[in-house]
């Protein structure tokens, strides 16, 4: 738990039209992925995919509080970061294909999406790798005296690599406008938390870096996105880093092969009960809007997400001569 | 034109990358108050302030990692991993991301970062502190290995180095620091992938880096006087390498020795004998040889390490051997 006030005001509560806004992408994703679920499943495309399906609710809440000059860095279960920062679902659709047109011309895959022209500077397939290079993003602009900040997101099982522990301590040292967001979803692969980390709230972590560190509900959109908006200016104002630990519910497996049957029956059932975009929904009819409308946005979305699809696939493969084009200037 | 040291050389090359371009930033464990471990970033502190000559905590992974996302960004960081060995706790950084980051995201961005580290063998630093380990790096295309022998192509090298749109790893050999060698008032820099050749000779080629050149050289002094003349090329980098200059050297010689400050096996000058053989057999009149180190940890006692390295004595005996075949 923070250990200071924060000298920043609250943003003030999120209007419902941000909110519906917040469920068109948060649907986005979700479609995008189970159409990545199937065609990994049918075979069409090649090597391993990493659903963060009921993790909408932190990419999009996170992504949502910070603009377009602020930059993201995620994991290899990045689908969700890299679309709510803003890359074209199709182009999106596209690299996982392996496609010329694809987010980075079929050379990274689903593990590696990346669009810089929207701040999605990288998803990174070496559990914590991407930590370190959070710092010098935000370096950057700390450098150039720009106030952009930078999310970085990171799974619970981060927090147990070498790298989570430099990262944290150096950008504490120099002050660096970082936010560190766990998406803490109870598994480190196959492995329950409890079973590889002596404590249960990873914010605590946050004390030995002289950092704040809050515990929040990662399924609930509006409370990530006023947490990160808090410690985004906050960070904006040279105060430094601080780490967020999102409490979430990844709801399929590791990754394709994995079907998860570690989890204590019940427990996907409970947080199938607390799904983000459910969440949302029944928050959003309470603020007056009809069934028929939220009815009405998944079927936009889902049609979006086929759209897109189809153009994505229409495209062609790269061709042979950019297999040695990229290594060097 | 003046005589300057490997040292002194090393830092005007840093003075004037930082007065050249605002982009461009220092920092490394003890690299700003202290002024470098071996004294190599003296003065630059003084010279450019806090901002831009940072010390950083005991943190390699840390320093790689600011160093990869300032140059995704379009800074020009130039960092310094005290010992070259240090690069095995921060490999992740240095073989997963940097030399895939461009090529992964299709080209969106460039990794124009220079990682400074002290190698070498000779002064008793044992096994974890004394390595050359630009054969670590050879397995993974991306980066570019930087291997300078003398005060001028320390500077010229780390200014091209510096200046470079890829990810650079240079190598600064920790025997070499004292040594002595010119420098013109307003030297240029050295474009990366041109060798050097060192001395002329119609009998022998000789290929060494670093601390093998000077005894290469050392042993070339030695063979002429019993009528050996051996061409002695410095390739200066490793990745890319003139590999032209060295073929052309082998074509009229038909004799290649490689010496180099490292075990044989995996190392780059296998595989600078595999590619020659493969291509210009016809042109060899002698099996290409290797004078490397034994394949064991570099050894603490003077007695020993001395025997580690490759000695001008044996440099002399294998190309009598490779002359005489």
């Amino acid at each position: 738990m923070p250990k200071e006030n924060l000298t920043v005001a609250n943003p003030p509560a999120a209007t419902p039209e941000e909110q519906f806004d917040w469920l068109h992408t948060m649907l986005q994703i979700r479609y995008f992925e189970d159409e990545c679920h199937r065609m990994f499943a049918q075979g069409l495309v090649r090597g391993s995919t990493h659903l963060c399906q009921g993790q909408e609710g932190v990419v999009v809440g996170a992504c949502r509080a910070v603009g377009i000059d602020d930059k993201v860095l995620c994991t290899y279960r990045g689908h969700g970061a890299v679309i709510a920062k803003g890359a074209p679902l199709d182009r999106a659709f596209a690299e996982i294909l392996g496609k010329a047109n694809g987010l980075c011309a079929g050379k990274g895959g689903s593990m590696h999406l990346t669009d810089m022209a929207v701040g999605a500077v990288g998803s990174f397939a070496i559990v914590g790798g991407h930590l370190p290079i959070a710092l010098g993003v935000a370096f950057e602009a700390q450098y150039n005296e720009r106030q952009e900040v930078t999310l970085c997101f990171f799974g619970d099982g981060s927090t147990n690599i070498g790298a989570f522990h430099e990262a944290l301590n150096m950008a504490s040292v120099w002050k660096l406008p970082v936010i560190f967001i766990c998406e803490n979803n109870l598994y480190g692969e196959y492995s329950p938390l409890a079973t590889t980390t002596p404590i249960e709230r990873l914010a605590q972590r946050a004390d030995s870096y002289g950092m704040p560190g809050v515990t929040i509900d990662g399924n609930d959109v509006e409370g990530v996105w006023r947490t990160v908006s808090d410690y985004a200016a906050r960070a904006r104002a040279g105060a430094g880093p601080v780490l967020v630990e999102a409490l979430t519910y990844r709801q399929k497996g590791h990754s394709r092969s994995d079907p998860a049957k570690y989890r204590p029956t019940g427990e996907l059932e409970a947080w199938l009960e607390r799904d983000p975009i459910r969440l949302l929904e029944t928050k959003l009819e309470h603020l007056g809007l009809e069934r028929g409308h939220l009815d009405d946005l998944r079927a936009t979305a889902e049609q979006e997400v086929m759209d897109a699809l189809e153009r994505a696939r229409g495209w062609p493969d790269p061709n042979p001569e950019r297999l040695e084009e990229d290594v060097y200037a | 034109m003046s005589t300057v040291t490997f040292r002194e050389a090393l830092i005007r090359a840093m003075g004037d990358a930082l007065e050249e371009d605002e982009r461009v930033f220092l920092f490394g464990e003890d690299v700003a108050a202290a002024g470098g471990s071996f004294k190599l970033t003296e003065g630059l502190l003084e010279r450019f302030g806090p901002k831009r000559v940072r010390d950083t905590p005991i943190s390699e992974q840390a320093i790689i990692g600011t160093a990869i996302g300032a140059a995704v960004m379009g800074l020009r960081p130039l960092a310094e991993i005290m010992f070259a060995d240090f690069a095995a706790v921060c490999f992740d950084g240095i073989a997963n991301e940097i030399p895939k980051y461009r090529y992964m995201t299709g080209g969106q961005v460039s990794m124009p970062l220079t990682i400074r580290m002290c190698n070498g063998a000779g002064g008793g630093f044992g096994a974890q502190h004394s390595q050359s380990v630009e054969n670590w790096f050879l397995n993974v295309p991306g980066l570019k290995l930087v291997v300078p022998a003398t005060p001028a192509d320390a500077y010229g090298l780390l200014r091209s180095a510096i200046r470079d749109p890829d990810p650079v790893l240079f190598f600064e050999h920790k025997s070499l620091f004292n040594t002595k060698g010119e420098l013109p008032d307003a030297p240029a820099p050295i474009p990366l992938g041109l060798a050097e050749t060192v001395r002329h000779g119609e009998h022998v080629t000789v290929v060494a880096t670093q601390m093998m050149r000077h005894h290469a050289m050392r042993a070339a002094d030695e063979l002429a006087v019993a009528g050996i003349e051996a061409e002695v090329i410095d390739p200066r980098t490793l990745v890319p390498l003139d590999y032209a200059t060295i073929a052309a050297s082998v074509d009229r010689t038909g004799r290649l020795v490689v010496v180099q400050e490292c075990p044989n096996s995996g190392s780059w000058g296998a595989t600078l004998v595999a590619r020659l053989v493969g291509e210009r057999l016809e042109h060899l009149d002698a099996p290409p040889a290797l004078v490397g180190a034994p394949d064991t940890p570099i050894p603490y006692s003077g007695a020993l390490e001395e025997l580690w390295i490759p000695s001008v004595e044996r440099i002399v005996e294998q190309v009598k051997r490779t002359v005489s075949y």
